[in-house]
């Protein structure tokens, strides 16, 4: 156990790390800095002491090992744009991404579950059948398409929500939806799956020999049992949903991180673009490792497989 | 599990025989350039529609250029992405799984741990800024692709070859004093072949979908390609007025990569048993943190796509 735990914190570490050098890789093709901050009348005098006061004199790996240092300290530096820390971007930013990622997770649940439940009640049946072609379109369609054919059906001809922006509850909507649609067919999937070995047990033959009523049966008896690999997977969802939230987020016009990253990537405003993808692909991993341990301090059977 | 059928099934077969026909044969098919527009033609609807006209069957976008002509040419952009970024990750990662699982020891530790990071790593995220700071282009977009698509390959085929090696006629060509180069491309390779034919066509759908998610976020293939992402984003300030810009080109979409994915479903089940119990979900759907191939038995159905299939 302890030597699967500790690999597998090595493992987001070193992922990390992997990310962090991409991310300084990239700043340094991308072009000198002191461009970008120097006015275009600055001297060479002036360039040569922005370039010290910036580090950039140094070597390389002296460089990048302060880069690193920086980074943990969460230190990120200014926006070139707005001169304000880019931490504070990050912060005003975070806060809506968090919550459509919440919001579309219990969405995908509140769908998903049922209907796998149902699928695998009725199996064969034409809600396991619709079920299955709900799925399959989940693994077919670009979110960003489904986001704009449902603006275009909701807010366009029938004209009930928002387009875009956020606000109240009615601007979560079509945003979650479009999140949660693709994950809520493989939470439905996992659940109907998970429901098809519970059913056959023994006790739910048992539960419905005492007399139970069906309902209490499937759900008391039934779903609690088949719902620890969903609720796992939830999780993990939600871990994802922080790295696609750029799409989303882009279609909708979601003032969250995603859409940061893709503004500052027009703009070239690097320091926020290396922030904005290193605070969502650590949430991402650590993210990950949770539902990993989890997983595996639940489920002994991993544990000792991977140990 | 459904009924194994030995014919191809009607429906993939048909959307990818017209897809790779348009695609090759899109210079004698398209009725106008897919690139140059007519401004007086713009924003036509198509041809069912009041005010459609004959000479648009799909209508026109916001610069006067046909729909059809650029659907037609898009079809070869997803098609060339695809078929060229599978075939680099497909090379590398095999060339790297076969070393991996014949060596084994320290090569296999240190190549296997580069795959667990490549697998965890946010796809559509490090997509994004790889292809924005390397500036947006054709080959860009592929190089990038296929950087994230490795290890998927290099997962799945370093796992046959662990199987593979312990076979007894590889333990008879070692005897008979054969080179390990000799083994991996006379005695192993033939045999991760089939697996890798299944890989290939279930990562199809899965590049379409990246390819045109790029393209859509305007850091993909760059206009006045007709990508189809690229048309789609075109389209979106058109949503009230002129859907088809927007809802045409996402159309051809779902249903290349759905058609995609049943064949490849189709092929898993017939070319390759040992995979069937992976089911699409853990070859396709993982962008994540894919479990193909050993591991698939100890995670819950890994990795949503982030963000939905490629968005």
């Amino acid at each position: 156990m302890w030597r699967y735990l500790t690999g597998r914190v090595l493992q987001t570490m070193l992922s990390l790390l992997v990310v962090i050098s991409i991310v300084f890789v990239l700043t340094r093709f991308s072009g000198n800095p002191v461009h970008l901050l120097l006015d275009v009348n600055a001297t060479e005098r002036d360039q040569e002491i922005l370039m010290r006061h910036l580090g950039l004199d140094r070597p390389l790996p002296v460089q990048y090992g302060i880069y690193v240092r920086n980074v943990f300290l969460g230190d990120f530096g200014n926006s070139v744009l707005t001169r304000r820390p880019v931490v504070e971007h990050i912060w005003e930013r975070l806060p809506a991404t968090v919550e459509l990622g919440l919001v579309g997770m219990v969405l995908s649940v509140l769908i998903g579950v049922p209907l796998g439940m149902y699928s695998a009640v009725r199996r064969g049946g034409v809600l396991d059948t619709g079920a299955r072609v709900f799925a399959v379109l989940g693994q077919s369609m670009p979110a960003f398409w489904l986001g704009l054919m449902l603006i275009l059906f909701f807010g366009v001809v029938l004209g009930v929500l928002p387009a875009g922006g956020r606000g109240g509850l009615l601007h979560l909507i079509l945003p979650a939806f479009t999140l949660g649609y693709f994950t809520s067919a493989a939470i439905m999937r996992l659940t109907r799956s998970a429901m098809l070995e519970v059913l056959g047990s023994d006790y739910i033959k048992f539960a419905r020999l005492k007399g139970l009523h069906e309902q209490v049966v499937l759900w008391k008896h039934g779903l609690k049992n088949a719902l620890l690999p969903v609720v796992t997977f939830a999780v993990m969802l939600f871990v994802q949903f922080l790295g696609g939230a750029v799409v989303t987020e882009t279609v909708f016009a979601w003032p969250g991180l995603g859409r940061l990253l893709l503004e500052s990537i027009t703009t070239r405003d690097y320091p926020i673009v290396q922030a904005g993808v290193l605070v969502l692909s650590a949430l991402y991993l650590t993210g990950n490792l949770m539902v990993d341990l989890l997983y595996s301090y639940l489920n002994p059977r991993i544990r000792h497989a991977r140990s | 599990m459904r009924a194994r059928r030995r014919e191809i099934p009607w429906f993939p077969g048909v959307v990818l025989a017209t897809l790779v026909f348009t695609a090759v044969f899109a210079a004698y098919l398209a009725p106008h350039s897919p690139t140059e527009g007519d401004i007086t033609q713009k924003l036509i609807p198509p041809i069912w529609m009041e005010q459609g006209d004959s000479d648009h069957p799909l209508g026109t976008d916001r610069f006067g250029r046909d729909v059809l002509s650029r659907i037609i040419y898009g079809s070869r952009i997803s098609l060339i992405v695809s078929l060229i970024a599978i075939g680099v990750a497909g090379t590398v990662g095999t060339l790297l799984g076969l070393i991996a699982g014949y060596r084994g020891g320290v090569t296999d530790a240190v190549l296997m741990r580069l795959t667990d990071v490549g697998l965890s790593l946010p796809t559509i995220l490090i997509a994004v800024v790889l292809v924005a700071v390397s500036e947006p282009s054709f080959r860009n977009v592929i190089l990038v692709i296929a950087l994230l698509l490795w290890p998927r390959f290099a997962r799945q085929v370093r796992g046959e070859t662990l199987a593979i090696k312990e076979q007894d006629f590889v333990a008879l060509a070692v005897v008979a004093g054969r080179s390990s180069a000799w083994i991996i491309s006379r005695h192993i390779f033939p045999n991760v072949v089939p697996t890798l034919l299944v890989i290939s066509t279930l990562q199809v759908g899965y590049v379409i979908l990246l390819e045109g998610t790029l393209s859509f976020l305007g850091v993909g293939v760059p206009p006045p390609s007709p990508a189809w992402g690229l048309m789609i984003a075109d389209g979106r300030g058109f949503l009230a007025t002129a859907w088809w810009i927007s809802f045409l080109p996402g159309l051809a979409m779902v249903l290349t990569v759905l058609a995609v994915n049943l064949m490849g479903d189709w092929l898993r089940d017939h070319l390759d048993p040992k995979l069937r119990q992976l089911g699409r979900a853990a070859v396709l759907e993982a962008p994540a943190a894919a479990s193909v191939g050993p591991t698939v038995d100890e995670a819950p159905v890994r990795g949503a796509p982030a963000g939905g299939g490629g968005g």
